[in-house]
């Protein structure tokens, strides 16, 4: 059963003329036509060059931006504005850096539980804090913190919120290759612990066949569309040690380069 | 500069010792010479109060007359005459120089607080509103040059009363510079903060509580700051020209008692004040700021 349905998305931004400040009424069309649907506890991921439209999408499922046709089904609803039951774990981290990490997450806590005591909040939001491994840093401002324990924080924040969706912006493209990997980890056992569904846009092929149910595959814009959708069939749990060995990750990983690099030659994907 | 070692105070220290050695050699009378005057020239001198005569018959400068620049020891023996009635009041226009430092900090700090909270209310809804920032901004541009002293006599007409006039002209030096930054600050907000806070659902209160002024701040303060010194610039002409009892007009009275020790003591005290003022502002600020 469908839980998540992106449903012939379209989207047309205004082009800007010379001075940058109105529309010339001419448009530039992302999106075309994108459908998509995922079922409750699936992690998928949508893959494609920078600028190909992937983060609009993201931005149109978490309520940011709105489509010009087509529209966003969650769990029964048509969604069109940001909502607690879409929680975004950005690429930016997004934390706000007058609070400490303890009450960045705390914030979002008291924000989707309104009714509840303040013992309470602080209880749920140390759970989250213990679950991602940053007992230690929750009196620290995020200045203060390195990129991966940021992300944490951002994942704790999303987690804590329990939404009916997560939404993953390119969430390790600014985190050192070694912390990566530990952090992709930590995010596969938080999401199967919380039986999430995920939605995640990603360039990067290793992180999307290591952590993803399915891969959609989408085109360049304009009038990016998703081309396919690959099916991960790697048994959980999966280690990055191990899965480069199997011929299906060989496999699969070839089938999304070769996509990749038949798309257009502005940017190359990363390995 | 941190890297140096030597402490900042001995040469400052040092600075201050040349300036008063200077100021006092510059200042420093010379013993009347009564060479190549005629009687009648020294009487007239005397007449007018200019010389007296001493005991053996010469004659010496009226030390109860001031003439030139009063120097560093004048203007010392001023202050501690100063302080020593500083809480004493001996009649409508001379009271001690605790009482007039009280009056211009609380008539400063009205009229700062006000503008203030006017300017960040304000500077908050223009930020947030790119229309609303466009169609006020030529009001703001022609009002913002305007030096606040200008509209004293309008506000002395309007409000008929000298004691609120100063802080309302306290309040319009106060008033842009904080206006201008806290719209800043929060149009250029960091988006994702703004999209975090929308996927909590804030309501438009604790949005503004917990998100905009926050992430404002340091713009905010910036702004403050700026208002702080127009306004303090303001306050001292603003009570001269209202003859409102503070700092600023003791200045003014000492200037109209011919007593340039007390314009000197008077001007001293003025600095000290922005000093005090100065401090408990940074002390306030420290509190808001935070690192990015």
């Amino acid at each position: 059963m469908d839980y998540l349905t992106i449903d012939h998305v379209t989207k047309h931004f205004p082009l800007l003329n010379g001075s940058g400040s109105s529309s010339n009424g001419k448009t530039f069309c992302v999106l075309k036509n994108v459908s998509l649907r995922v079922s409750k506890g699936e992690f998928i991921t949508t893959i494609g060059h920078s600028g190909c439209g992937k983060s609009t999408l993201l931005n149109i499922i978490a309520g940011f931006d709105k489509g010009s046709e087509g529209g966003i089904v969650l769990d029964g609803k048509e969604v069109d504005q940001p909502g607690l039951d879409r929680m975004v774990v950005f690429q930016s981290f997004a934390l706000m850096p007058w609070l400490t990490a303890f009450n960045n997450i705390r914030l979002a806590v008291k924000a989707a539980y309104p009714s509840w005591d303040e013992t309470k909040v602080r209880e749920h939001t140390q759970k989250y804090i213990d679950l991602m491994g940053l007992k230690g840093a929750e009196g620290k401002r995020p200045t203060f913190l390195s990129g991966g324990m940021r992300q944490r924080v951002g994942l704790a924040r999303a987690f804590a919120v329990e939404p009916k969706v997560l939404l993953l912006d390119e969430p390790f493209a600014q985190i050192d290759a070694l912390t990566r990997g530990v952090i992709q980890e930590e995010l596969i056992r938080m999401w199967s612990a919380t039986q999430s569904t995920v939605f995640m846009v990603t360039h990067d092929v290793d992180e999307a066949i290591l952590l993803s149910d399915r891969i959609a595959l989408m085109t360049n814009s304009p009038e990016a569309k998703i081309a396919e959708c690959l099916d991960v069939n790697i048994p959980r749990p999966r280690s990055r040690a191990t899965i480069i060995d199997l011929p299906e990750y060989t496999r699969l990983r070839n089938h999304v380069l070769h996509f990749l690099m038949t798309q257009g030659s502005e940017g190359k994907p990363e390995t | 500069m941190k890297s140096s070692t030597q402490p900042a105070w001995i040469i400052s220290l040092v600075i201050l010792g040349v300036f008063l050695l200077g100021w006092h050699l510059v200042t420093v009378q010379p013993a009347f010479d009564p060479a190549g005057l005629s009687e009648e020239q020294l009487q007239g001198l005397e007449f007018k109060g200019d010389i007296v005569r001493t005991g053996d018959g010469g004659y010496r400068y009226n030390p109860d007359k001031s003439r030139g620049i009063p120097g560093p020891l004048v203007v010392f023996k001023k202050t501690i005459d100063e302080l020593s009635v500083a809480f004493e009041k001996k009649g409508t226009n001379d009271h001690g120089i605790a009482h007039l430092v009280r009056y211009t900090v609380t008539r400063f700090a009205a009229g700062f607080i006000a503008a203030s909270v006017v300017a960040i209310l304000v500077g908050v809804l223009i930020g947030l509103s790119p229309l609303l920032y466009r169609s006020l901004n030529p009001f703001i541009q022609v009002l913002k040059p305007i030096s606040p002293l200008a509209w004293m006599p309008l506000m002395l007409y309007s409000v008929q009363d000298p004691t609120w006039t100063a802080i309302l002209v306290v309040f319009m030096a106060a008033l842009w510079p904080t206006i201008a930054n806290t719209a800043f600050g929060v149009s250029t907000i960091r988006k994702d903060y703004l999209q975090v806070a929308s996927l909590l659902q804030l309501s438009w209160w604790r949005r503004l509580l917990t998100v905009i002024l926050p992430a404002a701040a340091p713009a905010i303060v910036a702004g403050l700051r700026i208002s702080f010194g127009s306004a303090l610039v303001a306050v001292v002409p603003a009570e001269m020209l209202l003859g409102e009892l503070g700092v600023g007009y003791l200045t003014w009275i000492e200037w109209n008692n011919l007593d340039i020790s007390g314009v000197m003591f008077a001007i001293l005290i003025v600095g000290v004040v922005g000093v005090i003022l100065d401090f408990g502002f940074n002390r306030l600020a420290r509190l808001v700021s935070y690192a990015e």
